[in-house]
């Protein structure tokens, strides 16, 4: 939808250089499209303003806009000035009490009670006691659905007994834990509003009641204009000591980080990028910076591929390619690899959109089709797989039954087998540096 | 919170009083502007683009808007507030209508379907929609179509309980597609006058889980013969730019009717669903503006637009 922010200025700087007009005017048009590029990604507009502002100054001081590359400079200055203010990594949670609390807070359908789970399947892996406690008596069955999320980790769950409020549940949790030989506390309460005093007054009261060593803002990663309200009103109502950011998995821009930093002023300290259990990363401020610029998750993506792939079978394909060796028993192998890295639309969806990749439209991209290529591959024999001119119409007849597919599919598959042969003979590579900004 | 019956007539007022609260600031600095017979200035202009980014209109909207009011910068020189606000708000509620309102509460059998990403509040919603037709006098069952997160189910159920409405579910894990059919069997059999399905939350970009929502919406257009059907795509006020990409991607799935906004109650209105009325032609129907089950109200264009400029 959007082109990074890099190809905008690019553009910028080409058409007033071209025009042979002084820097300052090209300055001016660049920083309007970074204004742009920052609303568009929902970062907050009095955040865009004072961070204009602030590469304005540095860019005006050096000799940036002279340069050839005056566009890479300036995204450079860009991105750090983003990951500067999307401050340090996350990490660990900080777990020193006895038992160490760790306390959920957020808007309605933020992520608290997913997000717990994730903390709790993390603790437990690495060697902890961890318990969930379910302080939701507000939302319809909210302690049912953290039974059950707890369930699905092995995590116990502690809820409320008859008539208990979430604060009489607080003043025993720590006890009960310490009797019962947990360690860490994590502690899910009910979604409110920044406005609702009431609800406000009672999580300031649980906070003081248990003390936590960690008090998490979860915040959904899709927030408009209003996280700075939201954040900026926790954040000072509330003694935080970190955020987690919930549904990057969708395709959202995801400026909200940016918004949130600014007022919130605590670290960013996890992302959430699905509904599973193992769906919770640390945060990384260059990616988020990426992100929000439109470049594309590369580094998420090359991860990925890095949990995805196995080494040196993908250094085995890669002489192939070279030596233009690859068959479709390669190819096979190939998607069998992608499919390792997860749905083929999330991993799209982390490329950048500019270089090669422009016009990509992730979500046209259909993960049934490559089910039935696979099905298709399957049903060749091995010399099939090295020699597709064997294929002649019986043999092609009897893949389709087998393959459950039909000869056209069968065709197509081959043809654009020929075509992708061709196409590697191209391919010269770099692409990644450049998307990288190197 | 639940804020109880009074929320669905006051609300209107309050929504704009709440809106005046965030943007006293944007028209401050205009009205002195104007008291002063000055110009309205490029500065001006500017803190009047800001106010409406604020309400997440977008760049491109509140560039328009903003656009308009210079272009007749003179009319609303030297004369009150209220001009400049009366002709934002009309321009707002025009981009409004570029999606026709479809009727609320249509005549016939009706079959609703709730979709949407996760959390936005769509089995909330579907409780206050059941809430809503059974107090206009309909016979509403509720179908429990998501069957994938924990304790769904679970949830629309209390709900049906507390509203003493029937509801039809299955096991966790089952295949949604099969307790809408269920569902609608049910609702035949019962002689129910309106069907409303919660469906799992499902982010857009996720091509699985559209293709489900799909086949779902193919068992509807089968099984309800005879029903009128509609679908509403659920979105959080929260919600900034992205409900745009949203909107689009469940629509080119399960061609949306209208949109259920909920969480309207707190300092977010949803600007963005004027980007979505003008370039998608899907209108808003609903506004949820709490989580009690009387917490939904109809919506009314020309008000949500004079509440979003102020
Ligand atoms: N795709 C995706 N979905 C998520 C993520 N985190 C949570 N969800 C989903 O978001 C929805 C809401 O999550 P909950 O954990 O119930 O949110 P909550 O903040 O506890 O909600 P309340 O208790 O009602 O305030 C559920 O459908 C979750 O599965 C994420 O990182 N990615
Ligand atoms: N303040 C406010 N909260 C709301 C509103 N509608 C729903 N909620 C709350 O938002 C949270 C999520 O609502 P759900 O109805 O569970 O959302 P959902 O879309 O069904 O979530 P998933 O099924 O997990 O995708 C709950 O805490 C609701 O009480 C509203 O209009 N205002
Ligand atoms: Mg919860
Ligand atoms: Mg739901």
């Amino acid at each position: 939808m959007f082109d990074g922010l890099q190809d905008r200025l690019q553009g910028v700087f080409k058409r007033l250089k071209g025009e042979g007009r002084v820097s300052e005017e090209a300055l001016q048009a660049a920083l309007r499209e970074i204004r742009l590029a920052l609303l568009e990604a929902d970062v907050n507009f009095r955040v865009v303003k004072s961070f204009v502002a602030r590469v304005r100054e540095r860019s005006i001081g050096s000799d940036v806009l002279e340069s050839l590359t005056a566009a890479q400079q300036v995204v450079k200055i860009v991105k750090d000035e983003l990951v500067g203010i999307l401050g340090e990594p996350g990490g660990d949670l900080r777990l020193t009490g006895h038992p160490s609390v760790v306390l959920l807070c957020g808007l309605q359908g933020s992520g608290k009670t997913t997000t717990a789970g994730k903390l709790a399947k993390k603790l437990r892996e690495s060697g902890r006691q961890p318990l969930l406690v379910a302080a939701d008596l507000q939302r319809a069955a909210a302690v049912e659905q953290l039974r059950q999320v707890g369930a699905g980790v092995g995590v116990p769950v502690l809820g409320p007994d008859d008539g208990e409020t979430a604060v009489d549940l607080a003043t025993r949790v720590s006890r009960e834990a310490r009797e019962r030989g947990y360690d860490v506390v994590v502690f899910d309460t009910a979604g409110r509003l920044h406005i609702d005093e009431a609800l406000m007054d009672e999580i300031a009261v649980l906070a003081k009641s248990l003390d936590p060593t960690e008090f998490l803002f979860v915040a959904d990663a899709m927030t408009g204009q209003d996280a700075v309200k939201s954040a900026g009103a926790f954040g000072k109502l509330l003694p935080l000591t970190g955020v987690i950011l919930t549904k990057l998995d969708g395709d959202s821009r995801g400026g909200a980080a940016l918004s949130i930093r600014s007022v919130a002023e605590v670290p960013i300290r996890f992302v959430g990028v699905g509904e599973k259990p193992d769906d919770l990363e640390v945060f990384d401020p260059e990616r988020m910076a990426s992100r929000i610029l439109g470049m594309g998750d590369v580094l998420s993506l090359i991860e990925k591929a890095e949990k995805g792939l196995d080494a040196s079978e993908t250094e085995r394909l890669a002489k192939r390619m070279a030596r233009r060796e690859f068959t479709l028993e390669d190819l096979r192998d190939q998607l069998r690899q992608m499919r390792r890295m997860g749905p083929l639309a999330q991993v799209l969806e982390a490329l950048p959109r500019g270089g090669p990749f422009k016009g990509l439209d992730p979500s046209m991209v259909d993960e049934g089709k490559l089910t039935r290529v696979e099905a298709v591959i399957d049903s060749m024999t091995p010399r099939e797989r090295e020699k597709p001119t064997l294929l002649n119409a019986s043999r092609k007849r009897r893949i389709a039954r087998g393959s459950g597919t039909s000869v056209q599919e069968v065709n197509q598959l081959i043809k654009q087998f020929r075509t992708m042969r061709k196409m590697m003979k191209k391919i010269k590579g770099g692409w990644l540096q450049k998307a990288m900004g190197g | 919170m639940a804020s109880g019956p009074e929320s669905g007539k006051g609300f209107w007022k309050k929504l704009k009083r709440g809106l005046l609260m965030t943007h006293t600031e944007m028209f401050g600095r205009v009205e002195a502007a104007i008291a002063d017979r000055a110009f309205l200035d490029e500065e001006t202009l500017e803190s009047l683009e800001e106010g409406l980014i604020a309400a997440d209109l977008g760049v491109e909207t509140s560039q328009e808007l903003v656009e308009s009011v210079r272009k007749e910068a003179k009319r609303f020189e030297g004369g009150d507030l209220s001009r400049l606000r009366d002709h934002l708000a009309d321009r707002v509620a025009v981009l409004l209508l570029d999606a026709p309102q479809p009727p609320a509460r249509p005549a016939g059998r009706l079959v609703t379907l709730l979709v949407g990403v996760n959390g936005v509040g769509k089995t909330t919603s579907a409780a206050k929609l059941a809430a809503w037709h059974q107090r206009h006098g309909d016979r509403v069952l509720l179908a429990a179509g998501d069957t994938f997160r924990a304790a769904a189910t679970e949830q629309l159920e209390l709900w049906a309980d507390r509203l003493d409405i029937d509801v039809v579910k299955q096991k966790a894990g089952a295949d949604p597609a099969a307790v809408v059919y269920d569902a609608l069997q049910a609702g035949a059999a019962r002689s129910a006058d309106h069907v409303i399905v919660d469906t799992a939350g499902r982010l857009h970009n996720r091509q699985g889980l559209m293709a489900e929502l799909a086949k779902i919406k193919r068992v509807i257009e089968r099984t309800a013969a005879g029903w009128k059907k509609r679908t509403l795509l659920v979105l959080d006020a929260t919600t900034g730019q992205n409900a745009i990409s949203q909107a689009r991607e469940f629509t080119r799935h399960v061609a949306v009717d209208g949109i259920l906004l909920a969480k309207v109650d707190g300092t977010a209105k949803g600007g963005v669903t004027v980007a979505i009325a003008r370039e998608l032609r899907i209108p808003v129907m609903f506004l949820g503006v709490g989580e009690g089950a009387e917490d939904l109200v109809e919506f009314r264009p020309r008000e949500f637009a004079e509440a979003l400029v102020g």
